[in-house]
């Protein structure tokens, strides 16, 4: 047996990976390691829904296709569950993965050992979701797009909107999960948040269908701008106004959570 | 190198105001209690916690403003393991060579030798989770080994493994000394300090309260030889005081007491010549242990 000799021969000089895209690898690695059971729950459950509600449930609502605009009811809540599946995703990636890292398997620490700092960190991670939203949405488009929902070329866009919505959720709760000690703050967030917000933001019906005063509630969360924009991409009639709008939304919600998270990460990271 | 280096935690002072230079090649201890303040120097050494007061360079560099080139040539093993329990053994070497933006094929071709030197060899595609605690320690030491430190960082590197595993571990770091590569280690073992290091210093509540290589401390903080005297329990405070004479220096500890002495066989001599019938008698030499005990009043580990 050897002990490894400490000086090699020099490794020829290459330009250095940046800091974030290292911390990025390591999830893609772990990811590429454990993605089996990921899949019923990202890719599956988003295209249940759509066969069994939309094309089911689809066939009673079709009598009355006044009440979603004059489409399908499938055509209706494909692009819906695009935006739903994002919320999804990007919420859920910066719940358990973040508080492991910080609590369990320890690896933000680990990584702060090595060259990387809180922010590499951070965008590492972040970048991560943003990608694994967006092989989920890249799917789940081609999927739809099978199923003749998908009427616009302007539907290529819905992956850039996809992945909006996803880091619109995915930075505030990795803001809010670099905080917790325990994981019951994140059934909360499925309780009164998420699923909530999954039946009512105008996924399955049009948000103008809730009681009057319930209305603003709904046109003032995250995943009713992200379905808007989604849906008006995918069928191709979105106005252009409105779609910025959602747009604009959409990146300053996450730009908000990114810069809250910046703090709870370095609050909890640096001691 | 620390001048006055300092660490605060609001209102609790860590650290306060110590001052030491390690050299280069050398194994430097901090030896202390729990709650010493050894870890979080450590912390500070390996540019994780900011340094709250005073100064401190790290291979010559600045922490605050270099932290990501100083890691980058530091390898440093936590107290509590963060290695990644749903990889591999091997792809926890892999996920970590990544972050010093190492090759590939270079942390393939150093996971094979360090796997070796860890002997962990035939567990490489093993997953981490099921592993003893020692071979998750060997693993992590490993690991660190990845990206080929000029300086290592241990912080209680052999806690709660079973002394087979510590043995084990002695003997790797002893290598790796043998390579050149600067060591600091905290411990609270003292038996693992007189192993591992060239120079040491003894820590309690957040200060220095001596510093030099464990010979020197032995010698000037204890006498050569020590005898443990145990007697019924209630009844070391009256013994103590009627073994005036016997020992240069008496100390008395809830379960035992220790004489200090040069010559333990003479001095058990002449306590049992005096008429005393302790349950139990020790010579043993001096350790760091005592020098603890000398400097604290207290024990090491309780």
């Amino acid at each position: 047996m050897t002990v490894p000799s400490v000086r090699e021969p020099p490794v020829a000089p290459r330009r250095a990976t940046p800091l974030w895209w290292r911390g990025l690898c390591y999830w893609a690695y772990q990811y590429k390691k454990t993605w089996r059971s990921s899949v019923t729950t990202s890719f599956l459950f988003p295209v249940l829904y759509l066969a069994g509600m939309g094309l089911g449930l689809g066939s009673l609502v079709d009598k009355h296709t006044h009440l979603v605009g004059g489409v399908t009811y499938l055509d209706f809540i494909a692009p819906g569950l695009l935006a739903a599946t994002a919320m999804q995703i990007g919420a859920n990636d910066a719940m358990y993965p973040v508080m492991g890292a910080i609590k369990w398997m320890r690896t933000y620490f680990a990584m702060l050992a090595t060259p990387l700092r809180v922010d590499d960190i951070l965008i590492g991670h972040l970048g991560w979701i943003a990608i694994r939203v967006s092989i989920v949405a890249s799917a789940y488009l081609a999927v739809i797009a099978a199923f003749g929902v998908v009427a616009s070329p302007l539907a290529v866009l819905a992956l850039p909107a996809a992945v909006a919505t996803g880091m619109a959720f995915a930075a505030p709760v990795a803001a809010f999960s670099a905080t917790q000690e325990k994981d019951i703050g994140f059934t909360t967030i499925y309780r009164f948040g998420l699923n909530p917000l999954f039946l009512f933001s105008g996924t399955f019906f049009p948000v103008s269908q809730l009681p009057g005063w319930l209305q603003p509630v709904a046109y003032a969360t995250p995943l009713y701008h992200g379905v808007e924009l989604c849906r008006g991409l995918v069928l191709g009639r979105l106005p252009l106004s409105s779609g910025l709008g959602d747009a604009a939304y959409l990146v300053v919600l996450t730009a908000i959570g990114f810069l809250a998270a910046r703090r709870t990460f370095a609050a909890r990271l640096v001691v | 190198m620390a001048r006055q280096l300092t660490k605060r935690f609001d209102q609790f002072i860590a650290v306060d105001g110590v001052n030491f230079e390690i050299a280069r090649g050398e194994s430097f201890g901090f030896l202390g209690p729990n709650g010493a303040g050894k870890t979080s120097t450590m912390r500070m050494i390996s540019c994780m916690s900011p340094v709250s007061s005073g100064t401190l360079r790290v291979l010559g560099l600045d922490p605050a403003t270099d932290g990501p080139r100083i890691r980058s040539r530091i390898g440093l093993v936590p107290q509590e393991d963060t290695l990644d329990l749903e990889l591999t053994v091997l792809d926890n070497l892999m996920v970590y060579g990544r972050y010093f933006d190492l090759p590939r094929a270079v942390i393939r071709e150093r996971a094979d030798r360090l796997l070796d030197f860890a002997q962990l060899t035939d567990r490489a595609h093993d997953r981490v989770e099921p592993l003893s605690g020692g071979m998750k320690r060997r693993l992590t030491i490993a690991r660190s080994l990845v990206s080929d430190p000029e300086l290592l960082i241990l912080d209680e590197p052999t806690t709660g493994l079973d002394p087979q595993a510590r043995h084990l571990l002695w003997d790797r770091l002893y290598r790796l000394k043998q390579e050149g590569v600067t060591q600091v280690i905290t411990t609270h073992y003292m038996d693992e300090a007189e192993q591992l290091c060239d120079r040491l210093v003894v820590m309690d509540h957040g200060r220095f309260a001596a510093e030099g290589t464990p010979r020197q401390l032995i010698e000037r903080y204890s006498t050569r030889e020590v005898v443990e005297l145990r007697f019924r329990s209630g009844e070391h405070d009256a013994q103590a005081a009627r073994l005036d004479g016997v020992a240069e220096r008496v100390e008395v500890l809830p379960d035992r007491l220790l004489l200090y002495t040069t010559d333990g066989d003479a001095s058990l001599a002449a306590v049992h010549h005096r008429g005393f019938a302790p349950e139990s008698a020790l010579v043993r030499r001096a350790t760091l242990e005592d020098v603890f005990l000398r400097l604290t009043g207290r024990t090491l580990v309780d």
